[in-house]
């Protein structure tokens, strides 16, 4: 059982990505984050003022600790800062309710994170529409849309499959589509191939850069890994809670 | 999307599903049979209680009996008229043959009014009243007391020590018979309530309104076959004879109605000598919500009587039956209330782990968009279907028990104070309890008069609502587990879930 080689895949582009390309898809004006540790309190993010542009591909190196997965949640809405803003094109989102965050997730932003996150019980395919469930999706094209979006990673076959009945490249395919199908504006990976061997890791990389020229997406990726940050756009470095440019 | 990723949780922890399940169903399956044998003691213990009050009565008016020393038709002191035997000189006896009715022990008489002023009461359906009485015959022989008395005197004077003579031994000995049996005075005319509204008349005829004062009786199916006596035959009631018209069986198997011999009320006053008395009136309310007002309006307008509903008349209930039903009413709710309180817990503890273990499943679902309440929705659906997987199976299992108690045909045993004994409160049903425990049960014996024995097989009959109770507990159970588990969940940062993972 070997993972389908991506340069068979196609990559419809979107129709009209909703931020043009080149103006600011983020916008960080001296976002800080502190944590409680016990007693102690440990800052996690430090006056970050940064500007991703749409379309843009990032890369987010530094070591463990130093504030990248902190920043990849304040950038997907999953948690606020503790100062400072965080606009998602006209939304501040260290200002909107749960409900309303939970809504951008639902439709803007799209995640790939390294451990994959399916949900074990649910096949391939229904994996993929429980990102169209909160959007209300008819189960009829929720089910079409999935398809198409197993297609595109390579993996139709693979549909009725569990994830345990998938190897890893495999099941952060079907994590990829589960974070496509949406049609997001952004999608965040979050060390997206810090479980897989080389050779997967540059399947992967090769389908998430082609979705990201095709499809007109703000990438953001978190990574130690030097070869993927290779590929970006622009990479930042994050260490004790400030970002560089690198 | 929400019943295929229920039921592929479900399906995916199969063990866990399978052990809150199978305790619910435990639970619920102890619920339906104590429920189930609740019921069938408590139709148990209506059963005994209509062969001694008839059906439709839902309260009965009586009076508390006087104590000793107070006096009071038919109290205490049993005259066998000694003295009015015939002696004969030569052997030394008297042989004596009474007939005396009287109320019997435990119970008092009062004015009939009572009967009117119920059936004017508000909320009054019906009243019919009853005269409860005892027939004893005494017959024998008795030494010749005077004789006795003439030879007495303390050891060592003279002529005490010539030996007594006489009597059924010829030494100064009695031999006689006591026969015993209860006697009811009833309205004629009103058989649609009373003790003979739970009886038919299964020889002869009935008593008719025709028959008021006459000195006509009928007689108690089981009674006629032990006294030997049929249709057409004659008893003597008080020393008077009266024709058998008819015999009447109790309509529940295995029990005997509330009393050997019925007589039309006037009939029974005028034999008993308590002319405008009766000892017991039976009240139908006009709607079963209305029985604690009716009783209390009751008890407002005959102040002297005690008022008892069906529900305080229960209690007097005594026999295995009564052990039935303290052992059902006690330890089988507490033991189901502890079973079900286990299997709750056990339930919302498997959720809560059940979300714990999810930590990263709910966080990713929340990281893609999905709302607190969806998330909620899906734990507390899952709780509910495996509550209501235990339910369906615990309604199998109670079923299946209710059927084994059925097939057994357990038979209890019933003692309810007859007319007689009733109207005292406690001190009767004690009574009861007592004579029930000294064997004197039955026919013979002082307080025969005061008991109503029947066996009666124990049913657990399946109603809609034991179905509904199982039911509703299975829903409650999964709804409560649902209900935490998804508090739980809601708690979780999609951050923080994500964290945890890291």
């Amino acid at each position: 059982m070997s993972a389908p080689s991506t340069t068979s895949i196609t990559l419809p582009t979107p129709a009209d990505p909703a931020t043009p390309k080149g103006t600011a898809m983020y916008t960080l004006d001296k976002v800080g984050k502190t944590y409680r540790q016990s007693s102690r309190i440990v800052t996690a993010l430090k006056d970050v003022s940064l500007t991703i542009p749409a379309g843009q591909m990032v890369a987010i190196q530094g070591p463990t600790g130093g504030g990248k997965s902190t920043l990849l949640q304040m950038l997907g809405a999953l948690d606020r800062p503790t100062s400072g803003d965080v606009r998602l094109g006209d939304d501040v989102l260290s200002k909107l309710p749960d409900r309303k965050l939970a809504k951008l997730r639902a439709k803007e932003i799209g995640f790939v994170f390294q451990g994959f996150n399916l949900i074990p019980t649910l096949t391939a395919q229904e994996n993929v529409e429980t990102a169209l469930e909160p959007q209300g999706v008819p189960a009829e094209e929720r089910r079409r849309r999935a398809s198409d979006a197993l297609a595109q990673v390579g993996l139709a076959e693979r549909a009725g499959h569990v994830p345990s009945e998938l190897s890893g490249g495999q099941q952060q395919r079907v994590a990829i589509a589960r974070a496509l199908v949406k049609e997001p504006d952004v999608l965040l990976a979050d060390e997206p191939t810090g479980n897989l061997d080389e050779q997967t890791r540059d399947e992967i990389m090769d389908l998430l850069e082609g979705l990201w020229r095709d499809r007109g997406l703000t990438l953001v990726i978190v990574t130690h890994d030097s070869a993927v940050a290779k590929r970006a756009e622009r990479r930042l470095r994050i260490a004790g809670g400030s970002v560089q440019e690198i | 999307m929400f019943l295929t990723y229920l039921r592929r949780e479900l399906a995916g922890r199969r063990r866990q599903t399978l052990i809150v399940a199978i305790g619910m169903a435990l639970a619920i399956a102890l619920v339906m049979i104590v429920n189930a044998l609740s019921g069938g003691v408590r139709d148990a213990q209506a059963s005994v209680l209509e062969s001694v009050y008839g059906v439709g009565t839902d309260i009965t008016v009586t009076q508390a009996p006087t104590g000793p020393g107070e006096g009071g038709p038919g109290g205490g002191r049993f005259e066998f008229g000694a003295e009015d035997g015939e002696t004969d000189d030569a052997e030394g006896s008297t042989t004596v043959s009474d007939s005396r009715l009287t109320t019997g022990m435990g119970t008092a008489t009062f004015d009939d009014t009572a009967l009117d002023t119920a059936l004017s009461t508000e909320g009054v359906a019906d009243a019919a009243a009853a005269l409860s009485l005892s027939n004893t015959t005494f017959s024998g022989e008795l030494p010749d007391f005077s004789q006795l008395q003439g030879g007495g005197g303390a050891p060592g004077e003279a002529g005490a020590e010539a030996p007594p003579t006489g009597g059924a031994d010829g030494a100064g000995g009695s031999a006689f018979d006591v026969d015993s049996f209860t006697v009811l005075g009833i309205d004629p005319a009103a058989s649609a309530l009373g003790p003979l509204s739970s009886a038919a008349v299964t020889e002869g005829r009935g008593l008719e309104a025709a028959d008021a004062g006459a000195d006509v009786a009928l007689l108690d199916s089981a009674y006629a076959t032990t006294a030997e006596l049929a249709v057409g035959d004659t008893i003597d009631v008080g020393g008077t004879t009266m024709e058998i018209v008819g015999l009447v069986t109790a309509d529940t198997a295995d029990a005997s109605t509330g009393a050997n011999v019925y007589l039309p009320l006037d009939t029974a006053q005028a034999l008993a000598g308590l002319e405008g008395q009766v000892s017991t009136v039976y009240v139908q309310a006009a709607s079963s919500t209305d029985i604690t007002a009716v009783q209390a309006s009751l008890e407002e307008a005959l102040p002297e009587a005690t008022v008892n509903t069906q529900e305080d008349l229960a209690s007097s209930v005594s026999g295995s039956l009564s052990s039935a039903s303290t052992l059902v009413s006690s330890l089988g709710l507490w033991l189901s209330v502890a079973v079900l309180a286990a299997a709750f817990l056990i339930a919302v503890l498997f959720t809560v782990s059940g979300v714990t273990r999810r930590t990263r499943e709910f966080g990713t679902l929340k990281a893609i968009g999905w709302s607190n309440r969806r998330v909620v929705g899906q734990v507390a659906g899952e709780s509910l279907v495996q509550g209501l997987i235990g339910g369906a199976l615990g309604i199998v299992i109670g079923l299946v028990g209710i059927g084994a108690i059925t097939l057994i045909q357990p038979t209890l045993s019933g003692s309810a104070g007859s007319v007689q004994a009733f109207g005292g409160g406690e001190a009767p049903a004690a009574a009861a309890e007592a004579a029930d425990r000294m064997g004197l049960t039955g026919d013979g014996g002082p307080f025969a008069a005061a008991t109503t024995t029947s066996d009666i097989v124990l049913t657990a009959p399946v109603t809609v609502s034991v179905v509904l109770v199982a039911v509703g507990l299975a829903v409650l159970g999964g709804l409560v587990a649902g209900a935490i588990g998804g508090w739980r969940a809601s708690r979780l940062r999609p951050a923080e879930a994500l964290r945890s993972v890291a």
